[in-house]
Formats: C-alpha cells, sequence, structure tokens
C-alpha cells in the first residue's frame, strides 16, 4: 500500500487540522456512538490518513456513519477534531465521485440539500419522497411517517422562501 | 423587564418540532424575553451541508447572520450587540460555526459579503435558547412564574451533543461533559432531575431514516439508562433528539410489516424542557403534548399535573 503523500497535506489543510498529533490514544474511538458499525474508527481513521492511505478511506464506510456528534474531537488530549477530518474525507469522497459505502446516507443529504436549493428550507415531505426513490427503498419508516402527518407534524405543501435568488448564489459558492 | 433577542427558529420549529416551537413562545412571552424573528432566513444546513461542502456548510448560516443585523430593536438599539437565539441544537453548532468563520476567516468574509452584498458588522451573537433561559433568566425569575410546581416527576436532562459540544463553537456557556444548565432549569421546575451518566451521549442525529438500525441501538441504550437512574421521562432542547428518542422507541425502522420486535423495556416519554416550563407556568400545552408518539400525558395525568 504506497503512501499517498499529497493526501495527507490536502486533508490537514481542508480539515484545518494536524492529523500528525495523533498518538493514538483510541480516546475518540473509545467514545464514538457509531464506531462500533463502521470498518475504522476514528481513531484509525487518523493513523490511516498519516499513512497515505487515500483509496482505503474514501471508500470507507465510516466516513458516511459518522454522526457529527463531535464527540471525538471534545476529548482528544491534542485538540485534534477527528470530525473534521471526516467531514474533509466525505467532502473529497463527494468531489472525486467515488461511490458511497453507505449508498442511503449520500441519497440522504443530497434530498435534503435539494430541497434547500429548492425552497431555502427544508420541506420533509418532499425530501422523504426523494430519499424513498434515490435510496431505492420505498417502504421504510412509513408508519411513523403516516403518524406524523396525521399529527401536523409533516406539512403536505413547502413554503419558498423570498430570497431564493441569494440561496442560489450560496450553492453556487460551492464552485469557486 | 423585557429583554430583546433577533431569533431563528430553524426549519423544524414549524414542523416535526413543532412542540419545542409553541411552548418557546409560551415561555419567552411568559419570562419576558421578546423574540424577533430573524426575515426570510433559509436552512441551517443541518447534517447535510457539512456533509457534503465545507463552504456551503458555513455559507447558508452565515446569510441567517446578515439577516439578523437587520433586526430593529427598541429604543434606538440598532448597532448595538445582538443576541440571536436559536431554540435548536444542530442549528445553534451550524451558526455559531459560520460566526466563527466569519471572525477568523478573512477570505470567506468577504466572499460571503461579496455575494450578498452586505457589511458584517459584529453585533450578532448566536447564542441557544436553553442557555439564554439559564443564564439570562434570574433563578428567582425562573421560580416566580410557577404556579404548579412539577412534585414527584423525576427526569432525565438529556443534552445530547451539538447543545454542548464542540467547545469552540459553544465557548463553554455550560460543560461539554457535564452540563447542569437543564437540570437546574427544571428543578426550579420542582421536578427532579436524576443523576445518570448518559446526558451527553448520541442519539444517531441523521442516521434514522437510512441506519434506524444505529439509532434504534443508541435510542436503546439512552432509554435503558434513564430507567435503571430512576427516571420516568427524558427532557430534551433539540428536534432532533426528540424525533430520534420519541419515534425510535416506538417505530424500530424498516418496512411497517412484519412488525419488528418491541423494545425490551417500557418506552419513556420525552419532552422538551420548554414543554415542562410551559406547564409549570400553567401555560397551555395540554394540547401540543398530544402530538407526540411516545404519549406523555399518562404519566402526568397519573402525577396529577395535567
Amino acid at each position: 500500500m504506497e503512501p499517498n503523500l499529497a493526501f495527507i497535506g490536502q486533508v490537514s489543510d481542508q480539515s484545518q487540522q494536524n492529523v500528525g498529533r495523533c498518538y493514538y490514544c483510541l480516546r475518540c474511538t473509545a467514545g464514538c456512538p457509531a464506531a462500533y458499525a463502521m470498518d475504522y474508527g476514528p481513531a484509525q481513521i487518523l493513523r490511516l490518513v498519516q499513512l497515505g492511505q487515500k483509496e482505503a478511506l474514501l471508500h470507507s464506510s465510516a466516513i458516511w456513519l459518522c454522526i457529527g456528534c463531535e464527540t471525538c474531537g471534545t476529548r482528544c488530549p491534542n485538540e485534534i477534531h477527528a470530525g473534521a477530518v471526516i467531514d474533509a474525507l466525505r467532502q473529497m469522497a463527494v468531489a472525486e465521485g467515488v461511490p458511497a459505502a453507505e449508498r442511503s446516507v449520500l441519497k440522504l443529504h443530497e434530498a435534503f440539500l435539494n430541497s434547500i436549493r429548492r425552497f431555502g428550507r427544508l420541506h420533509e415531505l418532499s425530501m422523504l419522497l426523494e430519499h424513498k426513490v434515490t435510496s431505492r427503498d420505498l417502504l421504510s419508516n412509513l408508519d411513523m411517517g403516516v403518524e406524523m402527518m396525521v399529527k401536523g407534524k409533516i406539512h403536505p405543501l413547502p413554503k419558498r422562501i423570498q430570497g431564493m435568488a441569494e440561496v442560489k448564489d450560496l450553492f453556487e459558492m460551492r464552485d469557486e | 423587564m423585557s429583554k430583546q433577542y433577533a431569533f431563528y427558529p430553524g426549519c423544524t420549529l414549524h414542523s416535526t418540532g413543532v412542540e419545542f416551537g409553541q411552548s418557546t413562545e409560551l415561555v419567552c412571552q411568559a419570562l419576558g424575553l421578546e423574540m424577533v424573528e430573524i426575515p426570510d432566513w433559509n436552512c441551517c444546513g443541518a447534517s447535510s451541508a457539512h456533509s457534503m461542502d465545507h463552504t456551503l456548510f458555513l455559507a447558508l448560516p452565515a446569510r441567517n447572520l446578515a439577516l439578523a443585523q437587520q433586526v430593529e430593536l427598541d429604543e434606538g438599539g440598532n448597532g448595538r450587540a445582538l443576541d440571536l437565539a436559536i431554540p435548536c441544537a444542530a442549528c445553534y453548532s451550524r451558526t455559531a460555526a459560520a460566526h466563527l468563520a466569519l471572525q477568523e476567516d478573512a477570505s470567506f468574509r468577504t466572499r460571503m459579503e461579496a455575494v450578498l452584498g452586505v457589511e458584517y458588522q459584529d453585533r450578532v451573537r448566536p447564542r441557544n435558547l436553553l442557555d439564554i433561559v439559564a443564564n439570562d433568566v434570574t433563578r428567582q425569575a425562573l421560580r416566580a412564574a410557577v404556579v404548579r410546581p412539577l412534585e414527584g416527576l423525576k427526569v432525565a436532562s438529556y443534552y445530547g451533543c451539538l447543545l454542548v459540544r464542540p467547545p469552540q463553537y459553544t465557548q463553554r456557556w455550560d460543560d461539554p461533559e457535564h452540563p447542569q444548565s437543564m437540570d437546574e432549569v427544571l428543578g426550579l421546575m420542582g421536578a427532579e432531575a436524576v443523576p445518570w451518566s448518559y446526558g451527553v451521549d448520541c442519539c444517531g442525529g441523521s442516521l434514522t431514516l437510512n441506519r434506524s438500525d444505529v439509532v434504534v441501538h443508541l435510542v436503546d441504550l439512552l432509554a435503558r439508562a434513564a430507567h435503571e437512574a430512576g427516571a420516568e421521562a427524558l427532557v430534551t432542547a433539540c428536534p432532533m433528539c426528540m424525533a430520534n428518542i420519541d419515534g425510535r422507541q416506538k417505530y424500530r425502522g424498516g418496512a411497517p410489516l412484519p412488525r419488528p420486535p418491541k423494545p425490551d423495556y417500557e418506552p419513556l416519554p420525552i419532552f422538551y424542557f420548554t414543554e415542562l416550563m410551559a406547564l409549570a407556568y400553567g401555560l397551555k400545552v395540554k394540547k401540543v403534548l398530544g402530538k407526540h408518539l411516545v404519549d406523555p400525558r399518562p404519566l402526568l395525568t397519573g402525577l396529577g399535573l395535567v
């Protein structure tokens, strides 16, 4: 496994984290609520960045299962925010079109951002329907969704904000 | 004496977190906290923007910070420092991240100002609603409004993740590992906040729709721990935590049929802290409580609180 040295610097720049400081105490992994379901825990992710293992990381399930709860970064004795590192890895995987190991998670993020792009705010119903189609999973959670609709917690119709031109500009800042 | 705040409700306070929205309004009115909603706000990007793109993650809430500057205060208060009150923990965290980036990253700030055609005046400070209730209102005032103390109600305060973490966003308005604000507020309402070890453990956040198994696993850990600590309910300050803990004790994910096995414990109701405050203050929240998925009314009726 040849190390990709450019990748180490790229991750450090994008995440603004000094990954080299990790001495593998494993506090991050010990406190991570999703580590049990990941292929690599947060400390392993940092170590793989140190070793320049770009391919393994961008194809990992871990980058999609990180919940972003910030437990790891809050507890790290070296003040490394593994969450920020994982954000950078996920963003890199998206930018390079690497197939997501947890496809449904990616599809939810896409549907969520599409909702903001269309309305400026989240409209749950259309976001959920889009995710059902793109994740190819029509039946999950229908029961919960129905109860929430009956209780008026999911609105049938979206409302669009006035500043849609500005929202469009914000999305275009991505490509600069 | 009323104090004014700019107010960012976020998407969920009108929808899946409608109980939080309505009870927040009631409680703020009762405490003289005047919330002026910022005009035409947009979604903060929640768990998705930061997952996909770093600039978008900061740009979405940065627009809201620019809009908050337009909120006009009484008595020539324009130009004065302005606190932006945000009830949702995730909206609060994203907005705090953008606030920090505008202060520390000059090129981001310049780009935002060019895109929006505004100048940031550095007078808006994002703050979580719980911080405001616990720290801007005196204990005497919080207590004085109580007409029906929540005696006999044993609850576990559940802070979750983004309300108190990471410290560079929260500036440690409460301790990231052992927060106590909610326990104190609930104590003043007459409830008993039991000590437990899971107050800052994560509920699984946005994985609820695509990896419900992970969220069910985490919610089960929380509910079992709350039971063990002797709590009869959980209390939250976050619509995502509410959706997960309220929803996933009852709906276990996957297709509706065949029915998945029920949890091996009795599902616990979960409240927004503002709902319990409204209850203690004798405000009209009974209807709102009917919107929960795990019905909290039998517990409250049993204690003679509704």
